[in-house]
């Protein structure tokens, strides 16, 4: 049987992964792309991140956002987790025929509005027209430029001992997105889409020694979590009740047969760091609106190399693996 | 909560001096199996319980030779297979090919939540067949049943159920008869049991001196049943209990049973693990017989499928643990799944694999 692209290799999880490195890294490859970061880091007289980012969200329009301020903070906040100032985006768009040009407008608006409030300009684009059913609407493709502030956040600079902390509630995203898809009750489940550059610019000037930020997209929380510690000789122990979910997102996951966890996330973000600097971190985040609900979730352990384990609300301990196969289509 | 923490506390500190010995007990629902990994019960009851996952996932008891002649059908032009999500990643006798992948070579198939979503989509599309895939035990049978004669009513002629339905009985009565059956107590599906009753679930002590408790669905609710199973275990005195008296009454619920007797007949039907089984599956009844897909299309179903290396069947019969398959982890994973147990959001081996448990 031919092996041919299913949308489990669009998910964010293992197959996606093995996509990226088995496929296009090896013929590619060059130390920037290499080392398969949120953006690359490109030396020079000032170091520049550098990121892409392709919006495919289905519907186009949700509570709480849009392709259009998705495609915006989705490349910031790539840009932001590499310790980098966001400056400028190109802007694509791939249109399908019908699509109401008074919708074209709404998504542009929106566009304008998350850069404005983001302090990027959007300055080159393109644009392209599809025939009907050879697209679903519109897909946005956008690209950013960023000065790097604070050089060398990386996964391997995580520590025994060090604590993990959220940014805020966990899985709003791909739950609204999912009701909104299917035209359920959506309650007051919103995305939480927004641009985290200031949020990071908060915790970084703390000089708080941050070890890695990185926002829990596709995938969700356990995918990122897991991504920073495997094949390294550290775990990651979090308590289940610690981990902010609303209730409202949890139920309509208990019915829909999902785990937060994995769900994507589009205005949050997950930074390790030392343990003595958590409070002061957690204090700083708090004072933004985009981390008010930030919380001390887990702490990196040398008990469980490799691992990402959950003590349950319950009283037990099980061991969390990264996303594996779609648990949602195109939610961002 | 402090107060449920005692009471999950003194229920362990009891259970581990109860003179059971080594016991074997099986929960027969897809979602007790997710509600025991996801809270990481097993990690906390002492090692002489030992939990085992019996044949309640309707996913994962839909035998090869029924999903490949799912995927036969879907191939077929103007045909829209409607399913909910969990069906799509369902390997048939081959490894890889589901529904998901036939949509990826041009197959139209459809994710619903609910079957009258399903008719509706057959209401949008008047010049496509569209054949619902329903899966489920009791619980969604008389849903399902509904829906469909909602479209025998509106007349929406497009439309036309697969029945998978089963039933949990003869299941049970088909596990206890296999040679080498091995468990010492069921934990009852909850949800089963609302529609059925705890009168549903009698013959398992009264004729088979089993052990059985119904259970819900939240952590405590497991660990409670599995408190109870033990003492009757420890105190020779099989007997059927109901944990779940918020839920399940004494004769269930006669609403849905009679949907279930007007719309749907026993038949024998195939079960993975199981083989056909008389009784134990649901075919359309006389008032629904014009939806009936298996007519429709003229189904056949391969009598002698081809073996495959799966022990899905093994799995959901108790005879082994998840982790004991070869293939568990390394060939078959949620991403590749080479039988429906790892695919099926209350599959046993999904369960064990995405939630493993450690115990410190």
């Amino acid at each position: 049987m031919d092996e041919i692209i299913t949308l489990d290799y669009g998910s964010g999880g293992k197959k996606t992964s093995r996509l990226i490195e088995k496929l296009i890294v090896p013929a590619l490859s060059n130390p920037a792309l290499d080392a398969l970061g949120d953006g690359a880091i490109i030396p020079g007289a000032d170091t520049l991140a550098f990121s892409t980012d392709s919006f495919v969200v289905d519907p186009i329009f949700f509570p709480g956002g849009d392709i259009g301020k998705l495609s915006v903070c989705g490349t910031v906040n790539d840009l932001s987790m590499c310790g980098a100032v966001p400056e400028y985006l190109s802007c694509s768009f791939i249109i399908e025929e019908g699509l109401a040009l008074e919708e074209l407008e709404r998504v542009v608006d929106s566009i304008r509005r998350a850069a404005e409030k983001a302090g990027v300009q959007v300055v080159t684009g393109d644009t392209k027209v599809v025939e009907r059913g050879r697209g679903d609407r519109i897909y946005i493709n956008t690209a950013g430029i960023g000065f790097v502030r604070y050089p060398g956040l990386s996964p391997k600079n995580i520590k025994d001992g060090d604590s993990v902390i959220v940014s805020g509630t966990v899985g709003d995203h791909g739950t609204a997105v999912m009701l909104a898809r299917n035209g359920m009750m959506q309650g007051d489940i919103r995305s939480d889409c927004a641009a985290l550059n200031g949020l990071c610019e908060r915790i970084l000037s703390l000089g708080a020694g941050v070890r890695v930020l990185r926002d829990p997209t596709r995938g969700g929380v356990a995918t990122t979590l897991n991504e920073f510690v495997e094949g390294t000789a550290l775990g990651i122990e979090l308590d289940e009740d610690r981990i902010p979910v609303r209730p409202q997102v949890r139920s309509a996951c208990d019915m829909l047969g999902l785990d937060p966890m994995y769900i994507a996330n589009e205005g949050k973000l997950l930074a390790v760091v030392p343990a003595e600097n958590a409070e002061a971190v957690l204090a700083a985040m708090r004072g933004c609106v985009e981390g008010r609900d930030a919380a001390v979730i887990g702490r990196v352990s040398a008990a469980y190399p490799g691992k990402l384990v959950m003590q349950t609300a319950f009283g037990g301990k099980r061991i969390l693996q990264k996303l594996t196969g779609a648990q949602l289509p195109r939610i961002c | 909560m402090p107060s449920n923490d005692m009471r999950t506390g003194r229920l362990l500190a009891a259970l581990e001096k109860l003179d059971t010995g080594e016991i074997r007990l099986m929960e027969v629902c897809g979602t007790h199996t997710m509600s025991i990994a996801r809270s990481g019960l097993k990690s906390m009851l002492p090692e002489k319980i030992k939990l085992l996952s019996g044949p309640g996932c309707p996913v994962c008891v839909t035998p090869p030779e029924v999903i490949d002649a799912v995927l036969e059908l879907a191939m077929e032009k103007d045909v829209i297979i409607s399913t909910y999500g969990d069906m799509l990643r369902v390997p048939g006798s081959t490894p890889g090919d589901s529904l998901q992948r036939r949509r990826a070579m041009g197959a139209k198939v459809q994710m619903v939540y609910s079957p009258v979503d399903a008719v509706e989509l057959a209401r949008e599309n008047p010049d496509k067949q569209v054949v619902f895939l329903g899966v489920g035990f009791e619980t969604t049978a008389p849903g399902t049943a509904a829906a469909a004669l909602t479209a025998m009513e509106q007349r929406v002629e497009n439309f036309s159920l697969w029945s998978m339905l089963k039933t949990v009985e003869p299941a049970l009565r088909a596990l206890m008869a296999m040679p080498g059956f091995n468990v010492d107590g069921f934990i009852c599906p909850g949800h089963v049991a609302t529609i059925i009753g705890e009168r549903g679930f009698r013959f398992l002590a009264e004729e088979y001196s089993m052990p059985a408790v119904i259970a819900g669905f939240e952590p405590e609710d497991i660990l409670l049943a599995v408190y109870r199973l033990a003492r009757q275990i420890a105190d020779r005195s099989p007997k059927l209990e109901n944990e779940y008296r918020r839920a399940v009454a004494e004769n269930g619920n006669p609403l849905a049973q009679n949907m279930l007797r007007s719309c749907l007949e026993p038949r024998s039907d195939r079960w993975r693990g199981l083989g056909l089984i008389p009784d134990s599956g649901l075919g359309l009844a006389p008032a629904l017989a014009g939806l009936d897909a298996e007519k429709r299309f003229g189904i056949k179903y391969e009598e002698k499928p081809k073996p495959t290396a799966c022990r899905c069947g093994d799995v959901i019969t108790g005879r082994i643990c998840p982790e004991e398959c070869p293939m568990f982890g390394r060939r078959c994973t949620p991403e590749e799944p080479v039988g429906p147990c790892m695919v099926s959001s209350e599959g046993a081996c999904a369960a064990a694999y995405k939630y493993a448990v450690i115990r410190d």
